[in-house]
């Protein structure tokens, strides 16, 4: 029972988090990479506000797997490893936090570049 | 001589009771249930890397690449921009959806060479994200570093 | 006369068509003109390295085909007009590179096709050429890497959207031939801007510029749309096609909505999800030379005015946030008798 309920917070809210960009989307002229760019600033300002790490602990994975989540992954590096090294940590803590998803997206995306050929859309 | 029997503001008026509005509930279920679905994947990754016994700041950085590897090969297998076409924000904004940004752009410039072509393409829609993600941390740690030093 | 108010010109010897050809990829030929064009393409690269080569190879075949059909090596053509969608048209010069003619570029964006048979029938009709290869072409994956997105990223497209349809068209024109029709007016139309910024929005953005040249051509032959069997738009789709009725019905042009088609939005089914309709060079083009002029040559229509449209935006102009001009061009093909 706890793991159907565990799911089901991750579902609900990473749904609601991703209505947010489709009203986004289908209600302003804001392009893709703007909706994007605006969803990971709102997340490392959110979690700075104190906001974003209830949410994280509440929902799991439905609240880090959006891209507020990589925001809430930046901002909370920054702020450990400034406790940790001080003001240097600031220049520090976001990559290191997340470097193993944007190490991940850079080779894959490499080895996909290098495994596949463009495809026309239907 | 304008032959126009509209002036631009009447046209615009004229241009949007005309052209249909986006279906809003079908939008916002297909976003829901597939940004949700990919969550609740997520979720499935991270409670397989609590049994792996990872710890609270690996197993996120586990879910994050195998997320990842599944969309960019996805991107690659030609599936992901239908799924995209199909959920819009659902397939976009999970983490998946950053790397479907990355992979897309590396797969269709692979004509115009390695270094350019991929290379420089791969963070075509990436590099915005990454250069004001990274740009918030910092701020974010510097204000942090400020109030900390003030209150203490 | 060879001229009619400020923008028409009456060809004096109005030059015959001598052959058109159509080619069609393979979405395209999965909508309602399937059976009129005279090339479905199976593969859209057509076995070759890239987008780009591809829409070349299809001018070269389209315009081979033409020039078979009219029985004509193409050492004997003197020119050849055209253009498409790609940066610094490499489609068109590419392909006229292989054919070896004497290479007129142009770039009408949408309406570059019957801006080549403006220019074409206007250079045969004063004496300048015997014989001319009008041509404009589309790529559906050329365009769409060059002016959106990358292919395979995952975006939804908003309702007033197009699909760059993936296609070519060629028009054999010739002073002398006993080909049933002829092109015997054509308008240059004017830059018409009524600041619509959504460069998604392209029919609304072309709507008004057609418009000014649809009446410019009424006003300088003194003809009604009653005088022609139909009058086909290239490429309002459906949105810009109402807005254009709307345009004419504000201004006082009678506008018979029987008698107003238009390609982008005769290209696709609407179950064919491309929303809007088609766009593109090669969507008028083909749509011209496969379905109209088939059927002005078959007798079921006796006079066409093609109204070609283009959105003049660039990338770099859309990033700026300027506002989409929008072009049209005008051609009458008629049956002889």
């Amino acid at each position: 029972m706890d793991t159907v309920w565990i799911f089901l917070k991750a579902f609900v809210v990473g749904g609601l988090i991703c209505d947010v960009g489709q009203l986004l989307i289908m209600n302003t002229k804001l392009t893709n990479a703007r909706i994007l760019v605006l969803f990971v600033v709102s997340g490392a300002v959110l979690t700075a506000l104190g906001v974003y790490k209830p949410l994280v602990d509440f929902a799991g994975a439905g609240a880090t797997v959006p891209l507020t989540g990589f925001g809430y992954s930046l901002a909370m590096g920054a702020i450990e490893a400034v406790n940790r090294y001080g003001l240097i940590g600031a220049f520090v803590g976001g990559i290191t936090r997340t470097a193993a998803g944007i190490t991940a997206a850079v080779v894959f995306g490499l080895i996909n570049a290098l495994a596949f050929k463009p495809h026309a859309k239907p | 001589m304008s032959r126009q029997p509209f002036t631009p503001d009447q046209y615009h008026e004229l241009v949007s009771k005309l052209t249909p509005s986006s279906r809003m509930l079908r939008g916002y279920w297909r976003a829901f249930w597939v940004g949700g679905l990919i969550c609740a994947v997520g979720q499935a990754l991270t409670l397989w890397a609590d049994t792996l016994h990872l710890g609270e700041v690996t197993s996120p950085m586990f879910t994050t690449s195998v997320l990842v590897f599944f969309g960019t090969t996805l991107t690659g297998l030609g599936v992901y921009d239908r799924i995209g076409q199909y959920a819009g924000a659902g397939s976009a904004i999970p983490v998946t959806g950053f790397a479907n940004s990355v992979a897309a752009p590396a797969i269709e410039f692979q004509r115009e060479g390695a270094i350019m072509g991929v290379g420089a393409r791969l963070f075509t829609l990436a590099g915005p994200v990454l250069a004001y993600g990274i740009a918030s941390s910092v701020l974010v740690g510097v204000a942090y570093w400020l109030i900390r030093g003030w209150v203490m | 006369m060879s001229r009619a108010g400020q923008q028409t010109f009456l060809y004096d010897r109005p030059p015959a068509v001598l052959a058109h050809t159509s080619v069609a990829g393979p979405k395209e030929g999965d909508g309602p003109l399937s059976e009129w064009f005279d090339t479905v393409l199976e593969d859209d690269l057509l076995s070759q390295k890239s987008w780009e080569l591809a829409e070349m190879e299809m001018v070269r075949r389209c315009v081979l085909d033409a020039l078979n059909r009219a029985q004509l090596p193409s050492d004997a053509v003197q020119a050849m007009l055209g253009g498409d969608l790609n940066n610094q048209i490499i489609a068109s010069s590419f392909a006229a590179r292989t054919l070896g003619m004497p290479f007129i570029g142009l770039y009408g964006a949408c309406s570059t096709f019957v801006q080549a048979l403006v220019i074409g029938a206007a250079l045969i009709s004063g004496g300048y050429l015997e014989n001319a290869v009008c041509t404009a072409s589309s790529h559906f994956c050329t365009a769409e890497r060059q002016f959106r997105f990358p292919l395979e990223l995952g975006t939804q497209r908003p309702p007033q959207a197009s699909r760059t349809a993936t296609a070519c068209g060629c028009a054999l024109l010739a002073a002398q031939g006993d080909a049933p029709l002829r092109v015997t007016a054509g308008t240059v139309g004017r830059i018409i801007d009524l600041n619509i910024t959504d460069a998604n929005h392209m029919g609304a953005a072309m709507a008004p510029a057609v418009f000014d040249c649809l009446s410019a051509h009424l006003s300088d032959t003194g003809r009604t749309a009653e005088d022609f069997d139909l009058i086909a738009t290239g490429d309002l789709g459906w949105i810009g096609r109402d807005l254009l009725l709307e345009l004419c019905a504000a201004a006082g042009v009678a506008m018979p909505p029987d008698k107003l088609i238009d390609c982008g939005a005769s290209l696709f089914y609407q179950e064919q999800d491309t929303h809007a309709g088609g766009s593109g060079c090669g969507c008028v083009a083909s749509v011209s030379c496969g379905w109209l002029m088939k059927r002005l040559e078959r007798g079921e229509l006796n006079r066409v005015l093609i109204v070609g449209s283009g959105a003049m935006f660039s990338p770099t102009s859309s990033q700026q946030a300027q506002s989409v001009p929008g072009i049209a061009y005008a051609a009458c093909v008629e049956r002889k008798d």
